[in-house]
């Protein structure tokens, strides 16, 4: 697959995170819309949110009406002590309290469920939600064409799926219900805080814009570090994965000294951001603090003030005590505020990483009315086909003609687009202009599903996925049974080696297939075709990572396989070559010489100069 | 957790700066129930304003007192909790680059990254946390507790029937709690293995029309993933309002009681205020501490993660550092050489002995699992040998500082693995002196002068991390490039070429015979036809050497070297 990994070569040095995880100083670039975006995504879940909305109005109120309930109990108490010192009451009945606090526990006990039923709800919510974001995620996939994944790391695919999309239903979980319960609080102690007294709510708000201001300085602040951290963190974890990775080279090449060197230039940079960025958010909270007390003192003289009738109308001693359990209740929504802000700006910029992914170009839809090709004879036409990876065309003018059952081998330097002509028989890629014709019709005008049908792919690099070998072959074909997968492992030669391992056809193949040889693992993947039984037959020769016993089943399994298909093998070895009814030479992506093993030696062009070539590479040695 | 205690010592005398300024601060927070207390049943019941003013100056005083300290505390922690994560990433970072393959292939690559980034955040964060707060909690609640009881006795023994009833929420919440966390963190991998299986294979799943399956298998994973989420945030949502219902019921508890006592005139209503106050401070105290607990065993967990990569001790070290007598030319011996992996149970290798000269060709051939890269791993002593030696020039490798051995030795493996910067930085790690003559040349003979001079900036063109923007041929052939440029004495090549198409394979070998006259050339091979005029060949066949020779005697006295041979070469060839 070389050709298909070339790019540019000259990409501009690009640095990500671990993964290209999500970080807190990234700036998201269309807040409003990706917003909209995923408020979207919560539409199904709509109900579900309209309940922990009214549960969230509900328990806010609850805990907001509460210090006044409780400030009316001190009052009582007060007013009947004042009176028992003055000896003008006569004791007092504790009845009034026990009504109070009844209705206090009624009121903690509601909020307590309520608080609980949102969490509950919330947690179905924002499960579901992401749950929707990657299943979305997967089906894009799908639809994008083969451009994309050579185009993207795995890793950064993963990590949008799982980092990405775990930063957004955290926020979800934690931030919206916070959200709410911030503004109901906010305005809800406002109101009370008016009832009990305007003036004295005028001198408490006269810290909220010193708060804010605060708050707004130190988080700008500490943003700049935060985002500095992330940035060196992202460098370090992409420092130690490569040196990691390339452990045996540094080795080799005694590189361990300049790999230490960089390490701590980064880590030092990693450590200075990361301190200041702590330090500097650590003093949010004891600067409000301070603030909140500076209002608390003035509210106390204002209203002790107030409380002996010394400005405007007297007010009772729970109705302070309440106020100042309210002006308490009122600074901490502001600090909370600031810190949604922050986790909410990083939830916008992973959702725009999600979309980025989910706006990504698809592939061209199948015709709308394709013709119906449940079989066909094998016979593959290439007219004036051109074709380039990117605006470059890389293939102009390709006209080849296969019948039915020939056997045609494709050779050339490594680049010369040998699987790119696979691939665009395998409709991976759009060709640019001309058209492929299986059996007279245009593969455009087939649907993808009915053309895969009818070719059959055994590539170098074997895909197996993690399940039992039995599981691997049987997907060659829908609703295989036991037989017809034995069957078609031993064509593939694949019978014996299977039958030695210690579970059979139940071994479990691990990710990646490492418990099983490169060889065997092509085996595998040769039954799997055999037991599809396609019309045409696409094979890449197997190169020098399999041991030479196992070669020789490769190649016998490989014969079997092409016999009475219309074939075409990538050859990388001549004794292939030479059976082939038809060779085709390319060169830079074009076919530069076409026609039989004879035939080609006799014109002595670039093929005869191919072969003789081997040879001199056996004096090199 | 006990061992990584040494990575504190530097700092602790800032660590207990700290705590003590956590307690004075904890202190200032303390003070301030009580003189609100006399704010409100002094100030207010008697409207005396200027008492509230005079104390109102006091409290705040202190408040400011306790915000200088909690500013302190925040830098110091930042700072050694930073410090400390810094340090600790060195080590791990200097220990994995002292291991050697064998230490790395226990660990394994993805952990040892993660044990070196993730696992050492968790740690810093909990140092922080427990700077912060850890300190506060015992602090808060003696003197809490101390402050509640001398303003109160009667009314204490409230807040003691409150603790173990939220220690006991704690403990059943987060035993259920961890398991659960534990079992997502698994169906997360599995989610992500199901991705990556679809995107290595998007090929082969769509030539075999196979993505209704796959879906199947990405939606079981998903689905199970969100069952397994929302139990446990349900769970983990427990946590709060149960909390809140404790310290409500608290409140309630002290109000009716204090209520009785004021009624009996044995209490002020300023005092329950204080007490109050009181209460909620030593309860807050306790709900940080339980939020630590849940924090700690995970945080448990990466210490150990941490402390079992510092505890390894890489079994290859420098144990001399002899060196040879004479001239150095790369005179390399393997004399009785055995090998066997640890807990293997047969040898890897068996009693191998052969000498590769200077200015000769040495290759190896053998089928897959022969051995023959574990042999060529012995050389820069990637691994150490069971039994036999390896000589040097004379001089066994194990008596040689790796340093001094691998600066003799050019290596290129069979995957060849490219670091992200320029070519020319690539060349260079072979060596960092080069002249920019020597890596043009080494270039030319790589057959890569070609392909980099197509390349937009030529030498500085940019390669991203893995090597990813060049194609697999080329990848190989900067690899050998870089092997060039170190000019060394022993050249060894592990299957090198196998990316390469024949022709450009020619070109290489012919120019590469030039280039490496005079050092000693190992070379490891699976086609016969590319080591046929080797000066010696050395057959393998289940790590024993069944054969030495050049290709001519081999094909006569070697039956496994002829199976090979037959296989690969036609009739014309074998003659």
């Amino acid at each position: 697959m070389s050709e298909m990994n070339r790019r540019t070569p000259n990409k501009p040095p690009m640095r990500r995170g671990p993964g290209g995880g999500m970080m807190p100083g990234d700036k998201p670039k269309h807040f409003k819309k990706t917003l909209l975006r995923l408020l979207a995504y919560l539409k199904p879940q709509m109900w579900g949110l309209i309940a922990v909305f009214v549960m969230s109005v509900a328990a806010t109120l609850f805990s907001v009406l509460s210090p006044r309930i409780m400030g009316s109990a001190t009052s009582y108490l007060f007013e009947g002590m004042v009176g028992a010192v003055k000896g003008t009451a006569q004791g007092f009945s504790l009845e009034p309290i026990v009504k109070i606090l009844v209705q206090l526990g009624v009121l903690y006990l509601a909020s307590a469920v309520l608080s609980y039923g949102q969490q509950y709800i919330m947690a179905g919510v924002t499960q579901r939600t992401t749950q929707r974001m990657r299943g979305d995620i997967n089906q894009k996939l799908n639809r994008l064409p083969l451009k994309f994944f050579d185009g993207t790391t795995h890793g950064e695919v993963l990590s949008r799926m799982t980092n990405d999309v775990d930063t957004i239903s955290g926020t979800l979980q934690q931030s919206l219900t916070q959200i709410i319960s911030s503004i109901i609080t906010l305005v809800g102690v406002l109101v009370m805080m008016l009832v009990i007294s305007p003036l004295m709510t005028l001198i408490a708000l006269l810290m909220l814009p010193v708060s804010l201001l605060l708050t707004m300085r130190i988080a700008k602040r500490s943003q700049k570090h935060f985002a500095g951290q992330q940035g060196s963190l992202g460098e370090l974890n992409g420092h130690v994965e490569e040196m990691y990775a390339g452990h045996i080279i540094i080795k080799a090449f005694g590189r361990e000294k300049n790999t230490m060197q960089n390490f701590d230039e980064i880590n030092q940079r990693l450590y200075t951001h990361g301190w200041k960025a702590q330090f500097i958010s650590g003093i949010m909270m004891p600067v409000l603090g301070f603030v909140g007390n500076l209002s608390y003192v003035a509210v106390c003289v204002v209203g002790a003030m107030k409380a002996t009738g010394l400005l405007g109308a007297p007010i009772s001693i729970g109705d302070i005590q309440a106020f100042i359990q309210y002006v308490r209740q009122f600074n901490q929504p502001i600090t909370q505020t600031a810190n949604i802000a922050n986790v909410i700006q990083s939830a916008i910029a992973a959702g725009e990483r999600v979309f980025e992914l989910l706006d990504e170009p698809e592939e061209v839809p199948d015709a709308a009315k394709p013709v119906p090709m449940p079989t066909a004879k094998g016979e593959v036409e290439f007219g004036n086909v051109s074709f380039g990876y990117t605006d470059e065309l890389l293939m102009k003018d390709i006209s080849i003609h296969v019948q039915p059952g020939q056997q045609i081998a494709i050779v050339g330097t490594t680049g010369a687009g040998k699987t790119t002509l696979v691939n665009l028989i395998m409709r991976f890629y759009e060709i640019n202009g001309g058209a492929i014709r299986i059996d007279g019709v245009d593969i455009r005008d087939m649907s993808r599903v009915d053309l895969r049908n009818l070719l059959g792919m055994v590539l170098q690099d074997t895909w197996l996925f993690s399940g039992s070998i039995y599981e691997n072959i049987a997907y060659g074909k829908d609703g295989a049974t036991r037989e017809e997968v034995m069957a078609a492992a031993k064509a593939a030669h694949a019978d014996h080696f299977i039958r030695t391992l210690p579970q059979g056809y139940d071994t479990v193949l691990n990710e990646d297939a490492t418990n099983i040889s490169q060889g065997q693992r092509q085996l595998l993947t040769i039954a799997q075709a055999i037991l599809a039984d396609p019309e045409i037959m696409i094979l890449d020769e197997a190169t020098s990572s399999v041991d030479t016993r196992t070669e020789v089943l490769i190649q016998k399994a490989m014969q079997s396989l092409m016999k009475g298909r219309t074939s075409f093998i990538i050859a990388h070895r001549l004794s292939t070559i030479r059976g082939a009814d038809n060779i085709l030479v390319m060169e830079k992506g074009n076919i530069i010489e076409m026609g039989t093993h004879e035939q080609l030696m006799a014109a002595k062009g670039y093929y005869w100069d191919l072969y003789n070539s081997q040879f001199t590479a056996k004096e090199a040695g | 957790m006990k061992k990584l205690t040494r990575f504190m010592r530097p700092y602790a005398w800032g660590a207990l700066g700290t705590v003590l300024l956590v307690m004075m601060q904890c202190l200032a927070d303390l003070m301030l129930p009580s003189i609100m207390a006399d704010i409100v049943d002094v100030g207010i019941v008697q409207g005396n304003t200027g008492l509230i003013l005079a104390k109102g100056g006091v409290m705040l005083a202190i408040s400011l007192g306790g915000m200088a300290c909690s500013v302190a505390v925040s830098y110091l922690s930042s700072r050694i909790s930073s410090a400390v994560g810094r340090d600790m990433r060195q080590a791990v970072f200097g220990k994995v680059e002292t291991f050697s393959l064998r230490e790395f292939d226990r660990f394994g690559t993805a952990s040892l990254i993660t044990r070196t980034t993730n696992d050492i955040q968790q740690i810093q964060m909990v140092v922080l946390m427990g700077l912060r707060m850890v300190m506060m909690a015992p602090v808060m609640l003696t003197g809490g507790l101390i402050m509640a009881i001398s303003t109160n006795g009667r009314l204490s023994w409230i807040l003691l029937a409150a603790f173990p009833v939220i220690i006991l929420g704690v403990v059943l919440i987060s035993r259920k709690a961890m398991p659960t966390f534990r079992s997502m963190q698994s169906k997360l991998d599995r989610l992500n293995m199901v991705v990556r299986e679809g995107q290595t294979g998007v090929r082969v799943i769509r030539a075999f029309n196979r993505i209704p399956f796959q879906n199947q298998r990405f939606d079981d994973a998903n689905g199970d993933l969100t069952r397994t989420g929302i139990f446990a945030n349900r769970l983990i949502g427990l946590n709060q309002p149960l909390m809140m219902l404790i310290m409500n019921g608290c409140a309630i508890a002290i109000i009716w009681f204090g209520s009785k006592m004021i009624s009996m005139g044995t209490l002020q209503v300023g005092s329950m205020m204080a007490f109050f106050q009181y209460a909620m401070q030593i309860l807050f105290s306790l709900l940080m501490v339980a939020m630590i607990f849940i924090m700690l065993p995970r945080a448990q967990a990466s210490a150990q993660r941490i402390a079992e990569v510092l505890d390894t001790q890489p079994d290859i070290t420098d144990r001399a550092d002899e060196k040879p007598k004479g001239e150095t030319r790369g005179e390399l011996e393997f004399r009785e050489v055995s090998f066997r992996f640890p807990n293997a149970e047969a040898d890897a290798l068996e009693k191998i002995t052969f000498s590769a000269r200077a200015g000769e060709t040495t290759a190896i051939i053998g089928g897959t699992g022969s051995g023959k890269t574990t042999l060529l791993n012995l050389i820069p002593r990637f691994y150490d040998v069971t039994e036999g030696e390896i000589l040097l020039d004379g001089v066994d490798i194990r008596n040689m500082k790796q340093e001094e051995l691998r600066r003799r030795i050019a290596y290129v493996p069979q995957k060849a693995v490219l670091f992200s910067g320029s070519v020319a930085d690539n060349l260079r790690y072979g060596d960092e002196t080069a002249s920019e003559q020597a890596l043009d040349e080494a270039l030319q003979v790589a057959q890569a002068d070609g392909f980099v001079g197509e390349m937009e900036a030529g030498k500085d063109s940019y390669i991203s991390q893995g090597g990813v923007n060049v194609s697999g041929g080329q990848k190989q052939r900067l690899a050998i490039a870089r092997a060039l440029v170190r000019k060394p004495e022993v050249y060894l090549f592990d299957d090198s070429f196998s990316a390469l198409d024949f022709r450009t394979d020619a070109r290489l070998r012919t120019a590469l015979r030039q280039q490496v006259r005079g050092a000693a050339f190992v070379v490891v091979a699976q086609r016969i036809s590319t080591i046929m005029d080797a000066d010696r060949i050395i057959v393998l066949d289940e790590g024993r050497q069944v054969g030495m020779g050049t290709h001519r005697e081999l094909l006569q006295t070697c039956p496994v070297y002829r199976e090979i041979a037959e296989s690969q070469l036609s009739k014309e060839e074998l003659a």
